[in-house]
């Protein structure tokens, strides 16, 4: 009897190949292609007066140089777009002054690193050789840097948006002003968010070959939109759909900044590819990025400067929340305006509002855009939600987790409408969870009512600690779509495409772990391949912890037509009826016979004989298929309304997105010379709906909660006031090491299912990071006694801080339950 | 080593003798190709991958003379009539997985894979030297790699299990 798959912790199928050395990323393709690197402008704001690239071809084992003029002469001769700016990929009424980059600089550049001349050469390092020979001359103007300087407005980052301001979007629920006036206890808190990014160990990359023959190309890109790139690349070249085939190889991590497409090098390597292969040229380029283009040419997140004032009562229900930010898009907004737009709608969690109002402005300034990392604009809401609740919690004295207690949606509440519009278009509506019960959990994990005595003991051997807590809901697996096709081949092994991407989440196991489980199949007879539009066509994405409840839900549905198909067709070979028979281990056999037994049963790969008819035998198995050997010669050998072959497609489209949510707790430890702070405990509850591969899940969240980590202690954007990046290296930028993140994670797990797909699924695979900067924020202040306003913090800011509060300067905390003065 | 100009480029290059997974290479390179380079796509064995190209990730690390080294920070020549061995060489002739990558299987010590190769063989080297770990050392063996996908919790524990694998071999 086959075990049931879904919800097994199984080790992942994709390991040993990636294990061996045998993945293949980007940079292992192509190995005789032409290499590609690019000039990058070395200032924030400038104009490009004259680009000179005389001599550059001389290189030896140069091939070509490109600048804008040669994008232009190409639209002109060669039908193709590339000269044109890249494309607003998610517009929005409220983004009022997008504005998009260039492939290749034209006239002005608005980032260090934007790219301005392209080099074709035999290899990387004769392509950089070459890019030293070009010689730009530039006007240099003076650049936007951070919230402050775009929200002065003193300089314009786009002279025809003078006020610097992208997107201005306003949200309301109920009568804000009437609620707070109402409120018999206000406050306001000015918080600080900096900038930090995704930041995968593989950078970006794009390698195509041009077909002469064919007329087509095949383009390799390290993206997690291999169908929407195709597309892009086809729209761009002037090409036929079906002229272009994109596949999204081994990815080596994406965390967003790989959603964005289609970068300038999607569109210019292909383009390169196309017009060398003309000119009768080799017909492969590649361009893969090193590590600091990938800090100054791909994306970040994050940066935000948020005024929050809540009004409340005294027992700590929240009666209104206003909610204003000034996000930081960077120098143009190729994907919208998505990030803030999730940050001004999760900020809720999981809570009631009371009259809510929310107003953010988009705003531009001369820095690597800002799109998508991991969380994308949840971390950031959370933080301002749980940063209120600490407050209200201290204004009022009570118990930080008794506040929230009193402000959460009850399980029968659900489905919970906020009456807002979330990012996907849709109505803000929390399908299920029981938010009450994970926090629950998760003051028993931690050992909430307990610390007190922790902290004494602590403060008896001189030593500070403190404890923090957060809330969020995530929403996840957004529509349109997903489909999944699902083909039992003749030998019985079943090929699965689904043409969503993988970076590492272990697609190939989870899915097939669905497909398995309908197909009643052996795990290893299960084949999986993502992100390949030569086996599935249409597809999204992987983002906003999507994939398991899109694809994961289309695989079921596709592999569900199978079964239902594969029953139909022996139920017709054994003239039984299809409701005598089952399907267990990898065969269909009447009910109560064993799976194999002659003229009871037939196996999957039989029935996918059957379901073929043939005139060609071409081998054993298909002997078996062909027009003398089977059929009932009364009827037509496909019967109307059937199709050949033990296949199908299912395509999954929800209605709305399906909300995740989880209570994060953290104990550090701050020391009282160095201000070094260290996380003693991390505690983590989720409740991701129907686990699929729990093994997964919790790999999924460990990750996420590195990056929270990181995102609250460590990593930044460095950028001075010329606009360079001053740690635009893993020397400087300070990713953790192993030393860095916490020694263990605590987890326990809610499954609420979510009644919007077919298993019960929830999105898993953002959530670790989420509370991580709103946890550590405020488990350091409970850990000091003042309150911390600005993440990330370094030790030496603390230090800063207490120097401020040693001086008055930062007035103390009030606590529930603590002395006064609770600094030890 | 000989050196020759290559008509092609005008560069000077170099023929370098590699003992890589037990099996001589030669191949001709300039001066200035990275080890990694020379790995990658002179022998293309892309099993070792580079994340930083400044020596900070170890994604890149091999195993030279039995130590493990950064091979984004060596010349190909500078590696010239010495052995290396990559992770395309550290399973078994028979393709058993070697104790460190089968632990990194039964941990869910990877995700994106792309880092795993550099762990790998770090964690190799330390447990040969180091074979009876316990938690601090599991630590130690890994805090010299960046991983951005696990968190390392699992990692570390891969280190403690790879270690139980290897008592079981005697590898």
């Amino acid at each position: 009897m086959t075990t049931r798959l879904l919800g097994a912790p199984v080790t992942r199928v994709e390991d040993p190949r990636l294990l061996r050395g045998e993945g293949r990323y980007l940079d292992d393709l192509g190995q005789d292609a032409l290499e590609v690197a690019f000039v990058r402008s070395p200032h924030a704001h400038a104009r490009v007066l004259d680009i000179d690239v005389d001599g550059v071809l001389e290189v030896p084992g140069v091939v070509a140089v490109y600048t804008y003029e040669d994008l232009l002469e190409s639209d002109r001769d060669d039908g193709t777009h590339v000269s044109e700016p890249l494309p607003l990929l998610i517009p929005h009424p409220a983004l009022h002054a997008p504005r998009t980059a260039y492939p290749l600089a034209r006239e002005e550049v608005n980032h260090v690193g934007e790219a301005i001349a392209m080099v074709v050469a035999r290899d990387r390092y004769v392509a950089e050789d070459a890019c030293g020979r070009i010689v730009v001359r530039y006007e240099v103007l003076t650049p936007v840097v951070g919230l402050a300087a775009a929200r002065e407005a003193a300089q314009a980052v786009h002279a025809d948006v003078p006020d610097n301001v992208a997107a201005h979007l306003v949200q309301q629920v109920g009568d804000l002003a009437a609620a707070m006036a109402a409120a018999p206890r206000r406050h306001t808190l000015d918080l600080r968010v900096e900038r930090s990014a995704s930041m995968p160990l593989e950078g970006k990359g794009v390698y195509a070959r041009w077909d002469t023959d064919e007329h087509t190309v095949r383009v390799y890109t390290s993206t997690q939109a291999a169908t929407s790139v195709r597309a892009a690349v086809a729209a761009k070249l002037g090409l036929a759909l079906n002229q272009v085939e994109c596949i999204a190889p081994d990815i080596g991590g994406g965390f967003g900044v790989k959603i964005v497409h289609p970068w300038p090098e999607e569109v210019l390597v292909p383009w390169a590819a196309r017009r060398l292969a003309r000119a009768g040229g080799p017909r492969e380029v590649k361009w893969v990025e090193d590590r600091r283009e990938h800090f100054v040419s791909s994306a970040h997140e994050r940066a935000q400067v948020q005024r929050v004032e809540v009004g409340f009562d005294d027992e700590g229900h929240l009666l209104a929340f206003d909610f204003t930010f000034w996000h930081d898009n960077g120098a143009y907004t190729p994907y919208g305006i998505i990030v803030p737009i999730i940050t001004s709608t999760q900020v809720l969690g999981p809570y009631k509002p009371g009259a809510y109002r929310c107003e953010f402005f988009s705003m531009y300034t001369n820095t690597v855009i800002v799109t998508p990392y991991r969380g994308a604009g949840r971390p950031q809401g959370v933080y301002a939600m749980e940063r209120a609740m600490d407050a209200i919690a201290d204004a009022t004295g009570l118990d930080r987790a008794l506040v929230r207690e009193r402000n959460l949606i009850q399980p029968d509440e659900m489905p919970y409408d906020h009456h807002l519009v979330f990012q996907d278009g849709r109505p803000l509506i929390y399908d299920s969870g029981d938010y009450p019960a994970g926090l629950a959990k998760l003051k028993a994990l931690v050992g909430w009512e307990d610390f007190e005595a922790v902290r004494e003991q602590a403060r008896a051997q001189g030593r500070r600690v403190g404890i923090g807590l957060a809330c969020y809901v995530e929403g996840t697996g957004p529509g349109p779509y997903e489909g999944a096709h699902v083909v039992v081949e003749t030998s019985g092994k079943v090929k699965v495409a689904t043409g969503l991407t993988s970076q590492g989440q272990g697609h190939q196991t989870a899915f097939a772990q669905v497909v398995a489980d309908q197909l009643g199949v052996a795990l290893r007879d299960v084949e999986v391949v993502t992100g390949d539009s030569r086996r599935f066509r249409y597809a999204v994405g992987t983002f906003a912890s999507r994939a398991a409840v899109m694809s994961g839900s289309a695989m079921h549905i596709a592999a569900a037509k199978v079964r239902e198909k594969a029953l139909r067709v022996a139920a017709e070979a054994l003239e039984v009826s299809v409701d005598d028979l089952e399907l267990v281990d990898g065969a269909v056999s009447v009910k109560g016979t064993a799976p194999g037994s002659s003229g009871t049963s037939l196996s999957l790969g039989t029935i996918a004989v059957l379901a073929n008819p043939l005139r060609y035998a071409f081998d054993e198995a298909s002997q078996a298929a062909t027009q003398f050997a089977v059929g009932d010669t009364s009827q037509a050998p496909v019967a109307p309304g059937e199709e050949p072959g033990l296949e199908a497609s299912g395509y999954y489209s929800p209605q709305r997105s399906t909300f995740a949510s989880g209570v994060h707790a953290v104990v550090v430890e701050t020391d009282p010379l160095t201000a070094e702070i260290t996380v003693l405990r991390y505690c983590v509850v989720h409740d991701c709906g129907t686990l699929i591969n729990p093994r997964i899940v919790q790999g999924q969240v460990h990750g996420g909660v590195a990056q929270g980590v990181a995102g609250a202690l460590y990593e930044r954007m460095e950028y001075d006031e010329h606009g360079q990046l001053l740690n635009a290296s893993f020397m400087d930028f300070l990713m953790p090491y192993a030393t860095e993140v916490p020694r263990k994670v605590e987890i326990d797990h809610l499954q609420t299912p979510s009644p919007l797909n077919p298993l019960g699924i929830k999105g898993a695979g953002e959530a670790g990071v989420i509370p991580g900067m709103a946890v550590l924020a405020s488990a350091i202040e409970d850990a000091e006694g003042f309150r911390i306003d600005a993440m990330p913090i370094s030790p030496s800011e603390l230090f800063h801080l207490r120097q401020a509060h040693e001086r008055g300067e930062l007035p103390s905390l009030t606590r529930a339950g603590r002395p006064k003065e609770f600094l030890p | 080593m000989t050196t020759a100009d290559d008509p092609a480029s005008g560069e000077q290059t170099l023929v370098v003798r590699l003992r890589v997974n037990g099996m001589w290479h030669e191949v001709r390179v300039p001066g200035r190709r990275l080890l990694s380079d020379a790995l990658r796509h002179d022998l293309r064995l892309t099993g070792t991958h580079v994340g930083c190209e400044h020596g900070v990730c170890g994604a890149c690390t091999v195993l030279l003379d039995g130590e493990p080294v950064r091979s984004c920070l060596l010349l190909a020549a500078s590696a010239d009539g010495h052995e290396l061995t990559t992770v395309e060489g550290l399973a078994e002739p028979d393709g058993t997985l070697h104790p460190v990558q089968q632990a990194f299987v039964d941990c869910h010590g990877l995700q994106c894979g792309f880092c795993t190769p550099g762990f790998v063989m770090t964690i190799a080297a330390y447990l040969r030297e180091n074979p009876d770990p316990d938690e601090d050392d599991a630590l130690a063996a890994c805090a010299g790699n960046l991983c951005r996908c696990t968190g390392y919790q699992n990692i570390k524990a891969a280190v403690l299990r790879a270690a139980e694998l290897s008592r079981g071999t005697g590898r």
